[in-house]
């Protein structure tokens, strides 16, 4: 990278920035050279930033209107509903805008999964991402606490009591999480001062996310290190940001099709009734980007192995570019491991059906299974399979399968072989 | 150590390092101990309850410390049920005796043990409670029989203060 020799033109910009390099820093992210060979699931980056910066400014002016008190919490988000002008737009842009955010970050994750990106060099980039995924959890939940309703204040009660799975200590924590002898007002104050706080944090992480990410560049479809800047590279202004702009109209679409068309459908009806400490909903289901970790913790008939299988199901993917032993990144070249992806997407998938539904009988069966398989998967099939593979020859430059006329040669070349 | 002296700049290093932790923890606990329960909520930590016109086979479900408590005045049937049952069959064994000092009335903090549902009356394979959240059902004396739920529901403290009034907490 050529940071070091810009000098901005203007008298004035020299003098500045000889005392703080703002414009370096705005000439590296303009010039940054980015592999040209990046796809549409390249885009989710942007995107991400895009759901981060909307949910903090809807809901900073939520923050004005609501009031965190047991008492008056479910009827000032009511008010900010009926009397707030466009209230309801703000808090259904906030309350999707969740939603959003977790379909665009599995998007981002499962890109990674498929094109090797959490592999060396870029092991920090990712677990840096898994830490901001564990505050989304954990940001998410607190802010569906925050109305007040059934749903909020039995999934409070239920995730705060996972704690007391924690053998001698557990009771202890949990009261003290609660501030009391059950979820009441000091819990809801408390989980919106999180809720507010955290935001911030991965803001920050999102930097440093992106700060690690422009030490070795970005991985590409075909997943080879690349010379930078060279023919296989472009300015990230004007060709990434344009794409990355196109892709976030579409997603503004489908994000815009839930706030004005269905605002309430990724909810749920019964936390629109004030919270009753005295009954429980018949069914408790967290939401939807929470169900394929539900569905694991319901799998296992003892309570603290549950809450274990549950948090390793997270935390494991923070070994994942250890557990992956293959020296290839891209699945592109990995005919194996390709196949290995699609059954843990359709695992994943399987897990958050049978999460939304009750745990008993064939659902608990298939839940178990995909469990065991979900655990297989990182800890036998992907160690073993970068010993065992055949991968396909990669190819040495992202020009040159294109000037050899086809744009996957090396697999163009495996067909043949095999047509033979 | 080897038979070398300490020199006087670590001596200061380790006193000012150990000083300053202490300092440290100091500070740190009264962030952490803040959010425990105050004294207002541990002020809250007795209910008194009218149980006069509760009949067999009825249960009231009161509030205490923000929590349901469940006062079920049983019926024979269901003391004999809760009695009869041998100690080998049970998750976390507990003498009914022990749980209803006075067989007629069981007095249960009304949360599940698993993840603090309120468990449904008169539901299970028990007669006793279901918890809907994650399937545990419990007998007419509110101990575990089925399902992830590793304990029985909680007795609280309690006492009959005249016959009719029942003091929790």
């Amino acid at each position: 990278m050529s940071d070091h020799d810009y000098k901005p033109k203007s008298k004035v910009g020299q003098w500045f920035n000889d005392r703080l390099p703002l414009l370096t820093l705005a000439n590296h992210l303009t010039d940054y050279p980015t592999p040209k060979n990046l796809n549409y699931w390249w885009t989710f980056g942007g995107i991400l930033t895009f759901c981060l910066i909307t949910q903090i400014i809807t809901g900073l002016t939520l923050a004005m209107h609501y009031i965190a008190h047991a008492d008056m919490a479910f009827e000032s988000v009511e008010h900010i509903m009926r009397d707030v002008n466009y209230g309801w737009l703000i808090r259904y842009i906030h309350a999707n805008g969740a939603s959003m955010f977790f379909l665009a970050v599995y998007i981002h994750i499962f890109r990674s999964l498929f094109y090797g990106s959490y592999k060396s060099p870029r092991e920090i980039i990712w677990i840096l991402g898994i830490v901001i995924y564990l505050l989304m959890m954990a940001a998410a939940f607190m802010g569906y606490v925050l109305p007040w309703g059934q749903m909020s204040f039995w999934g409070a009660t239920v995730i705060t009591n996972l704690f007391s799975a924690i053998p001698l200590v557990g009771e202890g924590i949990v009261t003290w999480l609660w501030g009391g002898y059950s979820v009441d007002n000091p819990t809801l104050t408390r989980f919106f001062t999180l809720h507010y706080l955290i935001p911030f944090l991965i803001l920050g992480l999102v930097v440093l996310h992106i700060w690690a990410l422009h030490v070795p560049g970005n991985n590409n479809p075909v997943g080879i290190d690349i010379k930078k800047p060279s023919k296989d590279t472009v300015p990230f202004h004007p060709y990434i940001v344009i794409k990355d702009g196109f892709a976030l109209l579409m997603f503004m679409i489908v994000f815009a099709f839930f706030v004005f068309y269905t605002p309430n459908i990724l909810g749920h009806a019964d936390n629109y009734i004030e919270a009753n400490p005295m009954v429980t909903p018949a069914h408790i289901v967290p939401e939807w980007y929470l169900l394929p970790f539900y569905a694991i913790l319901r799998s296992v008939p003892d309570k603290l192995l549950g809450v274990v299988a549950m948090l390793s199901a997270i935390l494991i993917l923070a070994a994942l570019p250890w557990l992956d032993t293959s020296k290839i990144r891209s699945a592109v070249f990995r005919p194996l491991y390709k196949q290995f992806y699609w059954i843990l997407v359709a695992d994943v998938l399987i897990l958050g059906y049978v999460g939304a539904m009750p745990a008993e009988g064939l659902y608990l069966l298939i839940a178990r299974v995909a469990t065991a398989y979900y655990f297989l998967h990182f800890l036998v099939i992907l160690p073993v399979l970068g010993f065992k593979e055949r991968t396909l020859p990669v190819p040495l430059s992202i020009t040159e399968p294109i000037l050899g006329g086809s744009p996957n040669l090396a697999a163009a070349r495996h067909r043949e072989s095999k047509i033979k | 150590m080897s038979d070398k002296k300490p020199k006087r700049r670590e001596f200061l290093f380790t006193a000012t390092t150990a000083v300053g932790a202490v300092g440290a923890a100091a500070v740190v606990w009264p962030m952490v101990d803040q959010m425990n329960p105050d004294a207002s909520v541990k002020a809250l930590a007795s209910t008194e309850v009218d149980v006069s016109s509760v009949k067999p086979g009825n249960t009231i479900t009161v509030l205490w410390r923000g929590k349901p408590v469940f006062i079920r005045r049983r019926t024979k049937e269901e003391i004999e049920e809760a009695r009869s049952v041998k100690m080998e069959e049970l998750i976390h064994p507990e003498k009914d005796e022990d749980r209803a000092k006075n067989p007629e009335w069981l007095v249960m903090v009304g949360v599940c043990t698993h993840l603090g549902c309120v468990p449904l009356n008169d539901k299970g394979d028990y007669n006793g409670w279901f918890c809907p959240c994650h399937g545990s059902h419990y007998d007419t004396s509110g101990r575990i029989r089925k399902g992830p739920a590793p304990w029985n529901m909680e007795v609280p403290k309690y006492e009959f203060v005249n016959a009719n009034t029942i003091k929790i907490g």
